[in-house]
C-alpha cells in the first residue's frame, strides 16, 4: 500500500487528526504555552468530558440515520433527580447512579419507541422530549439549584487515580508514567500482531519505514500526554470512564454485528432491511443507548458543578451534534465513527479552552465555533465531491 | 406530426436506433412494444424530456422543424405527455393541479375565481363531476387520470401522449377513458396510446406502430379492427434468440418449494388485491421464470414470499421440503434458506456508501463472527473469493459500490445471496441496466447456482431472456397465473398470449 494511496483513503480520518494538531499549536502558540501546561490539559478534560460523552452517543445516533435534540434537557433531569436522590433522600451514591443510568435508557427508550415502532421523525420526537425534560427539570427542582452532592459522588469529576505507594518519582506522579508506558507496550504489540496476520493473508501493509515511523509517532504522542498529566496530579477518574467509553463503543461500531447494523440501517434502511436487519430494533436501541449516555453525561456534570441546577446542559444538545459531524459524519446516515466524533469534540474544546485563555470574549468564541462547524463540514463535502 | 430517424443514445445503450414515426392529423396512433423497447424515451424525446440536441435525427410538427429546449415549449406547441406515474401533488386541490406551473394570475397574484370556472369547464370536458376544489389525494386514481387530460386540455393541447394510461385503472374507468379519446378524436386533438394491453389498442387505434429493440418495425392501418392481436405480438416479439445464453444441460430434482394459495393486498388499499390465489412450484436445480408485463405482480409476488416484505393480509402457504414454513421476517426467510436479489439494485439491494466486502457479509454477519464480532479478516478473504468466482473488476475490495458499474453492482447484490447459502433463490430482473457481455456473465452464475441443485426463481421482463434461461416458465397477469409452459413447448408468442390474457 503507498502512501498516497493511504492518505487518499483515510482523508477524513487524517484530516481532523492534522486539523486538530493544528488548533492546539495554534492556541499554545497565541496562550504563550499555556494551553498545553498541566493544568489547563487536565482542566480541558474535566471541561469537556460530558460533551464528548454525548458526541459518542450521538454520532451513533446519526449513524443510524437520525438526530437527538433532547440530549441536553436529559442530561440536566438526570442531574436533577440524582440531586433529590442523593441530597433530598440521603439515598447511597451508588444505588442513585444506578438508578439514574437505569431511568436515561428508560428516557431513551421512550424515544426510540415513538422513532422506530411509530416511524415518527427524530427530529420532532427528541425536539419534544428537549421541552418535555426540560420542563421536567425545573418541575423537579422547583425552579431552584439542589447542593451539595456528597463527597464520593463529586469524585467521579473531580478526583485522580492514586499513586501507589512508595513510587514517588521527585513530583511525578509515577502511576501516570507507567500507564504511559504499558498503554505504548500494547499499542506496538497488537500493532505488530496485526501486521504478522495481514502479511500471512497478503494484504496490502504499510512499508517498514512507515510503519515504524507510525509507532514512534504514536508512542511519542501517548507518553508525552501521560507526563504532562503526570506532572499534575496524574489521572483523572473521567479520563478513564472516557477512555473505557470511547474503546468499548469503537470496538462496538468497528468490530461487532450489532455496528455493522447501525450502520447499514443509515446507510439505506430498505436494502439493510431486505438483508435481515432488523432496523426497527436497532434503532430503537441505538436510542436507548443515547438516553444512558445522556444519563453519564448528566451525572458527570452534576457532579462537576457540585449542584443541580434548572439551567444545566443547555446547548450540549448542539455541541455534541457539532461534534460528530465535524468529525465526519454524514446528514444523510450510514458515515461516521466514534473516535472521529471525539476528535470533532476535542477540536471544540480546544478551541474553547484556547479563546478564552487569549481573552476572546464568549460572544466571540460562539460566532467562531459557528464558523469552524460549517468549515469542516463544506470541507468535507468539497472533498467528497472531488473524489466521486 | 412526424419524427425522422430518431437516434438516442445512454451511457452503454443504445436506446433508439433511426426511428421513425408519423401522426397523422386527429387520429389515435398506437405505440406498442415490448417493455424496454424504446417506446417510453422515444416519447420522452418528442415532449422535450430529453430536449433538443441530446438526440440525432428531426421532429417536425406541423410543418416545422422542432427545436424544443424544454417540457414548456412543447407544451407551448400543444404536445402534452401524460406520464405512467401521475404527476399531480396529492395535497393540492384540482384546481390547483390544473393549472399548476401555468396559474391563472394576475401580476403574480391567483386569480382564484377564474381559476376554479375554468377548471370547472375543463372537468366538464372530461366527464369529471367532481369539484375543483377537492385534493388530488380524495379522488381514486381513474379520476385522477382524467385530472392529468384536463391540465393537457387546459394547455391547448394538439397532440396528446398517454404512457400507459390504463394500467392502473380498472375495467370502468379504462373504457370511459378511450370514449374520451375517441370524443378528443372527433374534435381533432391527436393522441398517442402506449399500451400493453392489445385489447384496448385494437379497438380504438387508426394506426398501430411497433417498436423492437429501439427500432421502428413496422406501422400498420387499422379500419375496422383488421389488425389482430396476435398479429401484433409477432410484430413486438420477432426477432432471433442468438447464442446470448451459456449452454447448461438440467438436472432437475425432487420439489423443494411450493407456494399454495398466495394471496396479497395492497399496503396502502388493503382492499385491493395485488396477488391472487398464484401457486407455484420449484424443484431442485430447477431454473423456473416468471413472465409478466409491467405492473403484473412479479415484484409483488416475490418481495411477499420474501419473509413478507412487501404487502399486507398475506394468506396462504409456503412450503420446503413438504413441511409448511412460518416466515413473518426476512431474517427468518434468510434462515430457511431464501433469498431475495432485487430488481431495484440501487435503492433495495446495496448500501452504495458502504464498501463491496461489507455489501457481501451484510446478509450473512453470523456467517463470519463469533460471539457476534465480526471476523474482518474472514470477511476480506470472503470477499475476495467472491471477487474471482464471480469476476467482480474493482480495484480493490474497499472500493464503494456507488462507484461501480451496474454490472459489478449486480454481482455485488449476487455474491451477497449466494454466500447466505440459500436453497431458494429469488431473482428479480437479474439483468436490468446491463450491458450484454455482463449479462452472459450474470447467466453463467445463474446456471452455476442450478448446478449445485438451488432452485431458482427468475423474474425478467425480457421474453429471450427467461425463454433461454428456465425450464419452466409462468406467465402471471393482473396477480393471477394464466399459464405454465415448458421449456420445450415455450414460444415468444405463447407466453405474450398468456401475459396479456386478463382474468377475473
Amino acid at each position: 500500500m503507498k502512501l498516497s494511496e493511504l492518505l487518499r483513503n483515510n482523508m477524513r480520518q487524517y484530516g481532523m487528526i492534522v486539523a486538530l494538531m493544528f488548533i492546539v499549536l495554534l492556541f499554545s502558540i497565541l496562550s504563550d504555552g499555556i494551553l498545553l501546561r498541566p493544568l489547563n490539559v487536565t482542566n480541558l478534560i474535566l471541561q469537556n468530558s460530558y460533551i464528548l460523552v454525548l458526541a459518542i452517543g450521538m454520532v451513533m445516533v446519526i449513524i443510524a440515520g437520525h438526530i437527538d435534540l433532547s440530549v441536553g434537557s436529559v442530561s440536566a433531569f438526570i442531574g436533577a433527580v440524582a440531586a433529590i436522590f442523593m441530597i433530598q433522600m440521603q439515598m447511597p451514591t451508588v444505588v442513585a447512579v444506578t438508578l439514574c443510568l437505569i431511568m436515561g435508557a428508560l428516557i431513551g427508550a421512550w424515544h426510540g419507541f415513538f422513532i422506530a415502532y411509530l416511524k415518527m421523525p427524530s427530529f420532532i420526537v427528541t425536539l419534544a422530549g428537549m421541552l418535555l425534560f426540560r420542563g421536567l427539570t425545573m418541575v423537579v427542582l422547583g425552579g431552584k439549584s439542589l447542593s451539595p452532592f456528597p463527597a464520593e459522588f463529586r469524585l467521579i469529576s473531580s478526583g485522580f487515580i492514586p499513586d501507589m505507594p512508595f513510587l514517588g518519582i521527585g513530583s511525578y506522579h509515577a502511576l501516570t508514567l507507567l500507564v504511559g508506558l504499558v498503554l505504548s507496550a500494547f499499542v506496538i504489540f497488537s500493532e505488530m500482531k496485526n501486521r504478522r496476520a495481514e502479511q500471512k493473508h497478503q494484504f496490502g501493509v504499510l512499508p517498514k519505514s512507515l510503519f515504524i515511523a507510525k509507532l514512534v509517532a504514536m508512542t511519542a504522542v501517548i507518553n508525552i500526554f501521560t507526563f504532562v498529566l503526570a506532572s499534575y496530579k496524574g489521572i483523572p477518574n473521567i479520563l478513564v470512564i472516557l477512555f473505557v467509553l470511547i474503546v468499548v463503543f469503537s470496538f462496538v461500531m468497528n468490530k461487532t454485528v450489532i455496528g455493522r447494523h447501525i450502520y447499514a440501517t443509515g446507510g439505506n434502511q430498505k436494502a439493510a432491511e431486505l438483508s435481515g436487519v432488523k432496523t426497527k430494533r436497532v434503532t430503537f436501541w441505538v436510542f436507548v443507548n443515547m438516553g444512558f449516555l445522556s444519563a453519564v453525561s448528566g451525572l458527570i456534570y452534576a457532579a462537576r458543578l457540585n449542584a443541580a441546577t434548572p439551567k444545566a446542559g443547555t446547548m450540549f444538545e448542539l455541541d455534541a451534534i457539532a461534534s460528530a459531524f465535524i468529525g465526519g459524519a454524514s446528514m444523510a446516515g450510514g458515515v461516521g465513527t466514534v473516535i472521529g466524533s471525539v476528535v470533532g469534540g476535542l477540536v471544540m474544546g480546544v478551541m474553547n479552552n484556547g479563546m478564552s485563555l487569549i481573552g476572546i470574549s464568549i460572544d466571540w468564541q460562539q460566532a467562531i465555533k459557528g464558523l469552524v462547524l460549517l468549515a469542516a463540514v463544506g470541507f468535507d463535502i468539497y472533498n467528497r465531491n472531488k473524489s466521486s | 406530426m412526424e419524427m425522422k430517424n430518431i437516434s438516442k443514445s445512454f451511457p452503454g445503450v443504445k436506446a433508439l436506433n433511426n426511428v421513425n414515426f408519423q401522426v397523422k392529423q386527429g387520429e389515435i396512433h398506437a405505440l406498442v412494444g415490448e417493455n424496454g423497447a424504446g417506446k417510453s424515451t422515444l416519447m420522452k424525446v418528442l415532449s422535450a424530456v430529453h430536449p433538443y440536441g441530446t438526440y440525432e435525427g428531426d421532429i417536425i410538427f406541423e410543418g416545422e422543424i422542432c427545436t424544443f429546449k424544454n417540457i414548456n415549449e412543447s407544451e407551448a406547441k400543444g404536445i402534452v405527455i401524460i406520464h405512467q406515474e401521475l404527476a399531480l401533488i396529492p395535497e393540492l386541490s384540482i384546481a390547483e393541479n390544473i393549472f399548476l406551473g401555468n396559474e391563472q394570475e394576475k401580476r403574480g397574484v391567483i386569480d382564484w375565481k377564474r381559476t376554479v370556472t375554468e377548471a370547472a369547464g375543463l372537468l366538464k370536458k372530461v366527464g369529471l363531476q367532481d369539484s375543483p376544489r377537492t385534493l388530488a389525494k380524495d379522488i381514486g386514481v381513474g379520476k385522477q387520470q382524467l385530472v392529468e387530460i384536463a391540465k393537457a386540455l387546459s394547455k391547448k393541447v394538439k397532440l396528446l401522449i398517454l404512457d400507459e394510461p390504463t394500467a392502473a385503472l380498472n375495467e370502468d374507468d379504462s373504457e370511459n377513458l378511450l370514449q374520451l379519446l375517441l370524443e378528443f378524436k372527433r374534435q381533432g386533438i391527436a393522441a398517442i396510446l402506449i399500451s400493453h394491453k392489445l385489447n384496448e389498442v385494437t379497438r380504438v387505434a387508426d394506426s398501430i406502430t411497433i417498436l423492437r429493440d429501439g427500432q421502428t418495425i413496422e406501422t400498420l392501418t387499422c379500419e375496422g379492427g383488421t389488425v389482430s392481436e396476435e398479429r401484433m405480438i409477432k410484430g413486438m416479439v420477432g426477432r432471433e434468440l442468438e447464442n446470448r445464453f451459456p449452454a447448461r444441460t438440467p438436472q432437475i430434482g425432487e420439489v423443494v418449494f411450493e407456494v399454495e394459495n398466495w394471496n396479497v393486498a395492497d399496503p396502502l388499499h388493503p382492499g385491493r388485491k395485488l396477488i391472487k390465489d398464484v401457486n407455484l412450484q420449484l424443484r431442485r436445480g430447477e431454473i423456473v421464470g416468471i413472465a409478466g408485463l409491467m405492473g403484473a405482480g412479479r415484484t409483488e409476488l416475490a418481495m411477499s414470499i420474501f419473509g413478507k416484505a412487501y404487502g399486507k393480509n398475506i394468506s396462504g402457504t409456503l412450503k420446503k421440503n413438504g413441511k409448511p414454513l412460518d416466515i413473518n421476517s426476512v431474517s427468518a426467510a434468510i434462515k430457511e434458506g431464501i433469498a431475495y436479489a432485487t430488481e431495484d439494485r440501487k435503492t433495495y439491494g446495496l448500501i452504495l456508501i458502504d464498501d463491496i466486502k461489507r455489501n457481501i457479509s451484510l446478509a450473512s454477519l453470523d456467517k463470519i463472527s463469533n460471539r457476534s464480532i465480526v471476523d474482518q479478516r474472514q470477511e476480506i478473504l470472503e470477499g475476495e473469493s467472491f471477487r474471482k468466482k464471480l469476476n467482480i473488476r474493482t480495484p480493490s475490495l474497499l472500493q464503494k459500490t456507488v462507484n461501480l458499474s451496474g454490472g459489478n453492482q449486480q454481482k455485488v447484490v449476487l455474491s451477497k445471496w449466494i454466500f447466505s447459502e440459500p436453497e431458494i433463490l429469488i431473482l428479480d430482473e437479474p439483468t436490468r441496466g446491463i450491458d450484454v457481455g455482463a449479462k452472459y456473465e450474470i447467466y453463467s452464475v445463474i446456471n452455476q447456482l442450478a448446478a449445485d441443485g438451488k432452485a431458482i426463481l427468475m423474474i425478467s421482463s425480457e421474453l429471450p431472456e427467461l425463454l433461454g434461461m428456465c425450464d419452466r416458465i409462468y406467465a402471471l397477469s393482473n396477480g393471477t397465473i394464466t399459464g405454465e409452459v415448458a421449456r420445450e413447448e415455450a414460444t415468444q408468442e405463447t407466453l405474450m398470449t398468456y401475459m396479456t390474457r386478463t382474468r377475473g
